[in-house]
């Protein structure tokens, strides 16, 4: 059929409509201004209340709180600590009471004075159990009787916990200003949260954005950027067109094939960071396991610098012990060779061989953490060319906490162990202790080693102590540490931005360049 | 049409949500996952996860829990949300206009263009323009929503930014809105540059929606109006003289409708569900993105409450679609 002339201006009319579509639709003004910091998060806020909840342990969430809350203590890029909202704290020396010395001219956003009073009400709070506080039995509940007098808080240790302080850098590590929480309800503070950070909430809309501005009166100082906001943006895929488009000034946790491709484009920087992060390998101490032969067989078969520079493309600290190179314990003497001739020859001490493989189970997420399948599938096939042969099974990271839970992980399961205060406790200690919920191996022998760490009051005596511990793990193969995560930021070029170990990305520490 | 038989098919309906949250209820605490296990971060103790077990209820066992839960249901509450902890209807009711907002502009693209395919691949037919539009309906038709929205950024929101990727408006215009749909309410409140920015940050994801849907309802319709045309009722309006434009439209468009219509229904509930990656894609905050956090989360009350919402959403809409039909073709009304 021939083009007509009605027919030609149907096509010609549909098209130009089309096209003219997003001109007619697009605001006068959408490019955000030159003050406001539009941050691409990969987590979706679910509450306002950083110390209770399910949320209060999602790791991914601390930057947003960080941005609007202070925490009693903070933390360095380097994890190191320095004053919050606490300017001193620490224990008398027989360690039975505690002190704390609130900051001077620091303010709640409604410009009341943060007073101890409130550290007390804070403190109280997360140690009683009807709150909901995740860790308020073992951490907050672990000092009671606390008192005020003005900006000094005293009280005493109930039961010693040598990172009690390190926790107020840590998970629900948070102080919420009782005077409004009590005014306005728990689901009043949901609606109209206020903390006593750099940002103050301005607009929440759930599952979508937080946008933010600078309280002036901030104990810290003025952040760079006036506003911030931060975009709930859970694709990955969208991350990247959000940064790529230049619709955000900065991403993170994007694939790292898409990291070496964007930090090379004109206008965009990439920084990566090895962050408090550790993949390993946890092993249950249930049939082939209980075989120190075949454990070590494991440990010594896997070639992790290999995953690490060809899988993860260079994105990876390999690692020997739970502990990081910026943690308190790390101890770089603590090694675990790659051999695989010496895990055949175990395994031979074992009977087994290629033709004669052990065989067990391996657990897996796939896709919860970067590359999470394809590394057990990498150490499979280093495992089964020593004579292992291990089945892989995917599974929810749901699944795997509530296996974790009732200690009914497979022989072998993946998983991701975060501790962004570096002290052994929260690594080696919750992750290795028999009794621990969060445990899988369970052992007399491991049990009686960490034990007595846990009340240990002499630091450099409980440092010295989780060392051996690690190196003693590493020995019989308890465990089998991969490497460390890293994290890949994506941002403007006319940023400047900080990277954090704890693997935060805060806008009040984001500036522009020069 | 009487009213009996509204008030009938509503009455049937509650047996099938019954079914509906029975079933949801039961799956929810026999599949893996225990939310209780996943909120216990390092440093809790047996005590500290027995306590949480307690302040959330699920130390009862699942009868319990269950009688509990409909008691619940039966006075409208519907519980409160694990991860979100606030009232899941509350919950629901924010976000669920954003979603029907997206799903009746993205319905409305669909059969608006599928009715034009259809009757331009009907009146063009055997003849090169046809071919043209079969091809092109086959090929959207292969592509999936999600793809289509990843295709439609990156082309759109990278290659040649003109269109917004995220979010339901542009983040700088404040809206207090007092029913969360924003479309409706601007227009009526004179807010129209809340109007054009909700709109042109719905191009993206409706269309993302529309275009399978569209492709499936234009193939039904343009086969039904081919098969209409070869009925004799065309024959004796051929030989009266029409023209081909005047069948088609005033003649065999309203018998194909029917099927057409009834296609449409069950694909507007495929289109619902289409929701949970879209609006995950485009961050939209719809239901559907919260779908997805409360399956991550394993927020039990918010799931099932969602799971309701959807079932309740079905069913009206293939109410509305059975009126729609007895409307058109009047010897169904009483059938």
């Amino acid at each position: 059929m021939a083009m007509n002339r009605r027919s030609f201006l149907q096509v010609a009319g549909t098209a130009s409509l089309a096209g003219a579509l997003p001109m007619a639709l697009k605001p006068s003004s959408v490019q955000a201004a030159g003050d406001t910091l539009t941050i691409a998060y990969n987590v979706s806020l679910p509450s306002w209340d950083p110390t209770t909840g399910l949320s209060s342990v999602n790791p991914g969430l601390q930057s947003i709180w960080k941005s609007v809350f202070d925490q009693y203590i903070d933390q360095n890029p380097d994890l190191s600590f320095k004053p919050g909202v606490l300017t001193e704290w620490g224990w008398n020396a027989d360690k039975t009471r505690v002190h704390m010395k609130v900051r001077d001219g620091a303010t709640w956003q409604d410009g009341k004075p943060i007073t101890g009073e409130d550290i007390v009400w804070n403190l109280n709070r997360a140690a009683n159990p009807e709150s909901g506080n995740p860790v308020g039995g073992l951490i907050w509940g672990s000092v009671g009787n606390l008192k005020a007098n003005g900006n000094e808080v005293t009280g005493d240790v109930n039961a010693y916990v040598a990172d009690f302080f390190k926790w107020m850098a840590f998970l629900t590590g948070y102080i919420l200003p009782p005077h409004y929480f009590e005014k306005v309800g728990a689901e009043g503070f949901e609606k109209a949260p206020m903390g006593s950070g750099p940002y103050r909430v301005v607009e929440f809309v759930r599952g979508s954005f937080v946008r933010m501005e600078a309280y002036d009166n901030y104990w810290g100082g003025q952040p760079a950027f006036r506003n911030v906001i931060f975009k709930f943006v859970t694709d990955a895929t969208s991350r990247v067109a959000e940064v790529e488009s230049g619709a955000s000034d900065i991403t993170l946790a994007i694939p790292f094939e898409e990291y070496d491709r964007l930090k090379g484009k004109s206008g965009l920087t990439g920084v990566t960071t090895p962050v408090s992060d550790i993949a390993m390998i946890f092993f249950n101490d249930i049939g082939p396991m209980e075989d120190a032969n075949v454990r070590k067989a494991a440990v010594h078969a896997v070639d992790k610098e290999a995953i690490v520079s060809r899988l993860l493309r260079g994105y990876g600290v390999p690692l020997h012990t739970l502990q990081a190179p910026e943690y308190a314990a790390f101890d770089p003497t603590t090694t675990v060779e790659y051999n695989p001739d010496l895990a055949r020859s175990l395994l031979a001490a074992s009977g087994y061989s290629k033709d004669n493989p052990v065989r067990f189970t391996i657990q897996t997420t796939r896709g919860y953490l970067p590359k999470d399948y394809e590394v057990i599938q990498a150490v499979v096939a280093m495992w089964r060319k020593v004579g292992i042969e291990a089945e892989i099974e995917v599974y929810e990271v749901a699944k795997h906490y509530e296996l974790r839970a009732t200690d009914t992980l497979a022989p072998a399961a993946f998983y991701n162990w975060g501790d962004s205060i570096g002290d052994p406790n929260d690594s080696t200690g919750f992750a290795m202790f028999g009794p621990s919920p969060h445990s899988t191996w369970d052992t007399d022998d491991l049990d009686a080693m960490i034990g007595p760490l846990w009340g240990e009051k002499d630091e450099a005596k409980r440092i010295t102590g989780w060392k051996a511990v690690d190196k003693y793990i590493a020995e019989n193969a308890y465990v089998l540490p991969l490497y460390q995560q890293v994290q890949p930021v994506i941002h403007r070029s006319n940023l400047d931005f900080t990277p954090h170990v704890a693997n935060y990305v805060l806008p009040h520490t984001t500036k522009p360049k020069g | 049409m009487s009213h009996w038989y509204l008030i009938n098919r509503l009455l049937l309906a509650l047996p099938t949500l019954l079914g509906a949250v029975t079933i949801t209820f039961v799956l929810l605490r026999v599949v893996p996952g225990d939310p209780i296990a996943m909120m216990t971060g390092p440093g809790a103790t047996e005590a500290d996860i027995a306590q949480l077990r307690a302040h959330y209820g699920l130390d009862q066992s699942i009868v319990d829990q269950f009688i509990i839960y409909l008691g619940q249901l039966f006075t409208g509450d519907f519980g409160t949300s694990i991860s979100l902890r606030q009232d899941v209807g509350e919950l629901i009711a924010g976000r669920l206009p954003v979603t029907v907002e997206l799903v009746v502009i993205a319905m409305c693209i669909a059969v608006g263009f599928a009715l034009i395919l259809a009757l331009k691949g009907v009146y063009w037919r055997d003849r090169w323009p046809e071919r043209l539009i079969d091809s092109f309906i086959g090929v959207i038709v292969a592509i999936p929503d999600f793809l289509w929205a990843l295709s439609l950024i990156l082309i759109l929101g990278v290659a040649i930014p003109v269109m917004p990727i995220f979010g339901r408006m542009d983040l700088t215009i404040s809206f207090d809105s007092w029913t969360n749909f924003y479309l409706i309410e601007s227009l009526l409140r004179g807010r129209f540059e809340v109007t054009r920015s909700v709109l042109y940050h719905m191009v993206l994801p409706a269309v993302s929606l529309a275009l399978p849907l569209m492709a499936i309802t234009a193939r039904v319709l343009k086969s039904c109006l081919n098969a209409e045309m070869n009925r004799e009722y065309i024959t004796l309006a051929r030989t009266r003289g029409f023209g081909r434009l005047r069948i088609i439209y005033r003649e065999a468009l309203r018998n194909a409708l029917v099927p057409a219509t009834a296609l449409s229904g069950v694909q507007f509930t495929f289109l619902i569900g289409g929701t949970v990656l879209v609006e995950r894609i485009f961050g939209y905050p719809g239901i559907g993105n919260m779908a997805i956090d409360a399956v991550i989360n394993r927020d039990l009350p918010l799931i099932q409450g969602l799971v309701l919402t959807f079932a309740v959403l079905f069913i009206l809409v293939n109410l509305f679609i059975d009126i729609c039909i007895t409307l058109i073709d009047p010897r169904l009304r009483y059938a």
